[in-house]
């Protein structure tokens, strides 16, 4: 076969010396650089591209652009795979592949095409029907049919090894299409100072102007755009991007945009991006967004070769390419005339049907002039031709429009609709704007701005080019007058341009009788005719029931060719006016964006920030098994040999019981706090009081919200007579401080306090354990260290080695402990001399596993029982609450609920076998047979294996706690399967009296 | 995305600010007596208005303050921002 038969020479503006091979469905083609994958595989003749969403018929093109709604196709590019690509979007590179969907097992012959014969059971809302019951076929046969026969490619579970940005910009205006209206608004702001960003979707800027036969300013008007676009590339204030969609309208003008950096290469280059997506807050936006080609509705007009005139005109003076040889137009305005004349000029012999009886114009001039065949008054009752329109039943129709004539079958390739054209206003739909009918156009076009936008040219129902000029130099200039304060107008060029005579409005070809046509509204969501009148007769009115019902105006297409004819049909059969029917909401994305594109670089690891101590590279040489503690790593425990989490943390928590260990608490919160009155914050914030706590002393504190929950707790110690350290637990670090904020700057301004997050700059080591105090006093020689000299909750300066250091004695883990702060810059230096020291003293480091072990087994509450739900008393932190001040939450403890007598308590909880480890979140009853739901008396919020009494042991949250020490309930965990008898114990499994900690 | 007039940094993204909620609200005085329903309307009642709202925001990632937003619920318009110091007029 010749390649690329369809392809004109000397036409379009493809690069013909750069000749690209690519493969579709399997088999090799030619292109040229320029093409779209589209355009590229009609000039080889290839019109079958997929097979249709429900009915599976045939597919070919219907648009060249952004308009597409069939040839939805899978690629291949560098080794990846993408589904849901418009091959009218696609832009050709060498290598490039691409195969159906929709079909299965190939495109030529589908298995699902039966339905298409069977397509009386599939009518409107046949998911809803036919599918519904017996309900247990759902799962097992229905479900899998329909995916197995449905949806638009297939998504990669490869991860994505390309790259995605995301950018944020401000300008004056931006411009949303580089058409007429697009590059004048531009031009003339830009001009006058404004920041501009232009973006147009395609790769070649100029929109119609690149397909239409005008003149401006003596230049034709591609090379006006040209001209345009290269100076304003040249200006510092203009960022122009092609490739690029803004595709979202958001609140406060902010707008997004998505810019498709390396779609058209067949590999990114390095240290490149995919894809880019733009955050725009623009002081100003234009919509040039121009006008989508309405198709006209008859028999069969899904079958490929059926396509929109417009198309047929781009393909081939952009392309070059003929989308037939025997081409027949079919119109009821001038747009299809234009189409004919290039086809004619070519050497091709169009056909035109016109639906109006005699329109005169300059263009139907020119036609006639040519000598085109023009049938007036004519219409295709059908296509003819399964996989390619082979021939086109036509008619003559009545003036009424009502009565056709005798049918005759015309032979032709293609059929290129005209029904007028629709004024792409989703953005402005998007953005708030209250659109209204426009009789003229038959089309809704923007209303009333909600945001700073206007809407220009064509996307505004302006359909000459010197109306949309004049309009859009004004714009621009008008506009950026008001930003800049600048009054620098170019001069409006000379514009020649066809005149057009009006248009028909007709849009559907009424079935000739005893024929049943499939009569498409929406071709992507395989919505016909008669769907739309089932959906009316079943009672369906709204338009927004109506699109649900029949998934017209559906999915990717958001009804860019489907909308109108749509509202069309329903306002006919309601006996309405179509503004009276409105049409549907327009939602973001105008067009599909990559998921790659929205989450951008915030992937994997990279989707929040990692935050590491200043000890993390000692941590990684020690062989630490990191854990994520937030956004912080933290070493879970430190592997030794073959060493489980479970042995490795229970080595770990027995050193620091019998001997001493070293903890990385860096990541607590830490809030400095400064000020005459931090004692009275504090005072209010916590539970306890504040007032008296002398200089070098630490105190144990709670806090609530004032809904009477603990929000936190940790210990504050006063450094100096206006100087307060508050620590807080890791995970509600950031929130504390904003809450100390609120009270400070909106409930008690009066206070005299500062509060600053200070959790990076100070590194802390916990040392613990019988053996802490000798440790340290070699770490600090200098310093009393004694049990008289540095008590429990006593706080001092000391010098290690020469780095200054707070030393904390405070103690998470219920042994002997300290907490040593130093500069973060220091962190490292301490932690290497507590590990150097500590060596004859055994010292182990210990990692969070075995930190939880400590604080379990000695009932010291933590985030998992601090959860969000318990008030102090359920944590058994009821002596905390201060009975002769108020703070913050405390009169929401005295609400019946938080008095009750059984309220839920924190227990201890022991198996009866000692063997049996307890999962977590396991339910505690008091009849593991009782039947379902089982009355559930409390929850497992953390576990470990008590180290002290080498059984496991865990802490639970239990109604009337306080009553059940000593009971046997049943652990249950279904989802482990397990079913355990327990006894309830004390909390404080280890050292009830709290000895270790003063000694 | 928000664009919102931060009264001591200028205008800023939504993504800078997080949410306070109702900013009429007042906290009962420290050591007051307050019946149940009293309590109830600080901590819990409030009216979920649609129009106009004075809220209150936190600049979270950018000056810290809290300040006070008029916005209207359902159309996002903003029509006055007030530092925590100034009064709601
Ligand atoms: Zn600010």
């Amino acid at each position: 076969m010749k390649t690329q038969s369809f392809r004109l020479e000397n036409v379009g503006l493809i690069n013909r010396n750069k000749k690209l091979s690519f493969k579709f469905n399997g088999k090799f083609y030619y292109g040229y650089e320029g093409d779209t994958l589209a355009s590229a595989l009609i000039a080889n003749g290839v019109h079958l591209v997929g097979r249709s969403f429900k009915y599976h018929r045939p597919r070919g093109f219907f648009g060249a652009g952004v308009d597409e709604p069939y040839a939805i196709v899978q690629l291949y590019r560098n080794g990846e795979t993408e589904p849901n690509i418009k091959a009218t979007e696609q832009e050709l590179f060498e290598g490039l592949e691409a195969t159906s969907v929709n079909c299965w097992p190939s495109v030529n012959f589908d298995i699902g095409a039966i339905n298409n014969f069977l397509k009386i059971f599939l009518p409107a809302g046949f998911y809803y029907k036919t599918f519904m019951w017996p309900k247990s076929f759902w799962f097992k046969v229905y479900e899998p049919f329909i995916r197995k026969a449905a949806g638009l490619g297939v998504a990669s579970i490869k991860h994505d090894k390309e790259r995605y940005e995301h950018k944020y910009e401000y300008c004056d205006l931006l411009i949303a299409g580089s058409g007429p209206s697009g590059l004048a608004s531009a031009y003339a702001a830009a001009k006058n100072g404004a920041k501009v960003i232009l973006a147009e979707d395609k790769s070649r800027f100029g929109g119609t102007l690149l397909t239409s036969e005008v003149n401006i300013g003596n230049k034709s008007g591609k090379d006006w755009a040209e001209g345009i676009i290269n100076e304003l590339r040249e200006m510092p204030n203009v960022t122009v991007k092609n490739r690029s969609q803004v595709f979202g309208y958001y609140d406060h003008n902010m707008l997004v945009m998505s810019e498709r950096i390396s779609d058209h290469l067949p590999e990114t280059k390095k240290f490149h991006p995919k894809q880019r997506l733009w955050y725009i807050r623009a002081k100003e936006v234009l919509i040039s967004s121009g006008s989508i080609e309405r198709p006209i509705v008859f028999g069969n007009n899904d079958t490929p070769g059926v396509m929109l005139s417009s198309a047929a005109k781009e393909y081939l003076k952009v392309y070059g390419v003929l989308v037939g040889r025997n081409p027949l137009i079919f119109t009821n305005n001038d747009s299809g005339y234009e189409t004919a004349i290039e086809f004619k000029k070519n050497g091709v012999e169009p056909i035109i049907l016109d639906t109006r009886k005699n329109p005169q114009s300059e263009i139907v001039d020119e036609a006639k002039n040519l000598g085109i065949n023009i049938k007036f008054s004519h219409v295709v009752v059908a296509a003819q031709g399964y996989k390619k329109v082979k021939s086109a039943d036509i008619a003559s129709i009545s003036d009424d429009k009502e009565q056709l004539g005798n049918i005759k079958n015309i032979k032709c390739d293609c059929i290129c609709v005209s029904g007028f054209w629709t004024p792409t206003i989703h953005l402005a739909s998007q953005s708030g704007n209250k659109t209204k009918f426009n009789e003229d156009i038959d089309a809704f076009v923007p209303g009333t701005s909600k945001q700073n936008e206007k809407t220009l040219g064509a996307a505004n129902g302006v359909y000459t080019l010197d109306e949309t000029l004049k309009s859009s130099f004004n714009t621009g200039y008008e506009l950026s007058k008001q930003i800049t304060n600048n009054d620098n107008k170019v001069s409006f060029p000379n514009v020649v341009e066809k005149k057009s005579s009006v248009h028909d409005k007709f849009w559907c070809v009424p079935l000739p009788k005893g024929k049943n046509y499939k009569r498409f509204l929406d071709f992507q969501n395989d919505v016909a005719v008669s769907d739309i009148e089932i959906a009316l007769k079943e009672g369906y009115r709204s338009i927004e029931h109506v699109k649900r019902y029949t998934t017209l105006g559906m999915a990717t297409d958001q009804g860019k060719t489907s909308n109108l004819n749509g509202l069309q049909l329903v306002s006919k059969i309601e006996n309405k006016v179509v503004p009276n029917v409105g049409h549907t909401t327009f939602r973001p994305p105008y067009t599909p964006v990559s998921i790659g594109a929205i989450v951008g670089r915030e992937i994997g690891k990279h989707s929040k920030p990692t935050r590491k101590s200043p000890m993390h590279l000692w941590h990684e040489k020690n062989n630490a098994v990191f854990v994520d503690a937030g956004v912080w790593l933290r070493p879970r425990y430190y592997k030794r040999g073959n060493e489980n989490l479970f042995e490795g943390s229970k080595r770990e928590a027995k050193n620091v019981r019998k001997n001493v260990g070293v903890c990385d608490v860096t990541t607590l919160g830490k809030i400095d706090i400064k000020g005459p009155d931090a004692a009275e914050l504090l005072n209010r914030v916590y539970t306890n009081s504040w007032l008296k706590l002398p200089v070098g002393k630490a105190r144990y504190g709670v806090m609530l919200r004032e809904d009477g929950i603990v929000m936190d707790d940790g210990t504050t110690t006063r450094i100096s007579e206006n100087h307060y350290h508050m620590t807080t637990t890791t995970a509600q670090a950031a929130n504390v401080l904003s809450h100390l904020e609120y009270y400070l700057q909106l409930v008690w301004p009066e206070l005299n306090v500062n509060v600053v997050s200070t959790t990076e700059q100070w590194a802390g080591a916990a040392i613990a354990g019988p053996k802490s105090r000798d440790l340290l006093q070699k770490l600090f020689p200098n310093s009393d260290l004694s049990n008289e000299g540095l008590p429990f909750m006593g706080y001092t300066e000391g010098d290690l080695f020469g780095v200054k250091a707070r030393i904390f004695r405070i103690s998470f883990s219920g042994e002997l402990a300290y907490e040593v702060n130093v500069e973060s810059d220091n962190g490292n230096f301490m932690w290497e001399k507590v590990m150097e020291v500590g060596q004859e003293f055994k010292i182990q480091p210990y990692g969070t596993e075995a930190l939880s072990t400590l604080r379990i087994e000695m009932g010291h509450v933590a985030g998992s029982e601090l959860d969000g739900r318990t008030i102090p008393y359920d944590n058994s932190l009821e002596g905390l609450l201060s009975k002769k001040k108020d703070f913050i939450g405390k009169r929401s403890l005295s609400r019946k609920a938080f008095m009750a007598e059984d309220r839920q308590k924190v227990v201890g909880v022991v198996p009866l076998d000692k063997k049996t480890s307890i999962p977590e979140g396991s339910h505690l009853v008091k009849d593991s047979n009782a039947p379902l739901p089982n009355p559930k008396l409390g929850y497992i919020s953390a576990s470990c294996w008590s180290v002290e009494h080498d059984n496991p042991f865990s802490l639970a949250i239990l109604k009337d706690g306080k009553k059940m020490i000593g009971e046997k309930l049943f652990v249950m965990s279904p989802l482990k399967n397990k079913i355990i008898p327990v006894e309830i114990v004390s909390s404080h499994y280890v050292d009830p009296k709290g000895e270790r900690v003063r000694s | 995305m928000l664009y919102i007039k931060c009264p001591h940094c200028g205008w800023r993204s939504q993504n800078e600010f997080s949410y306070g909620g109702d900013a009429t609200v007042k906290r009962p005085e420290l050591g007051k007596e307050v019946t149940d329903q009293e309590w109830d309307n600080f901590v819990y009642n409030r009216k979920s208005l649609k129009g106009k709202h004075w809220e209150l925001w936190q600049h979270l990632s950018g000056c810290r303050q809290w300040i006070k937003v008029e916005r209207d619920t359902a159309t996002h318009e903003i029509f006055n921002t007030l530092k925590a110091s100034e009064e709601i007029s």
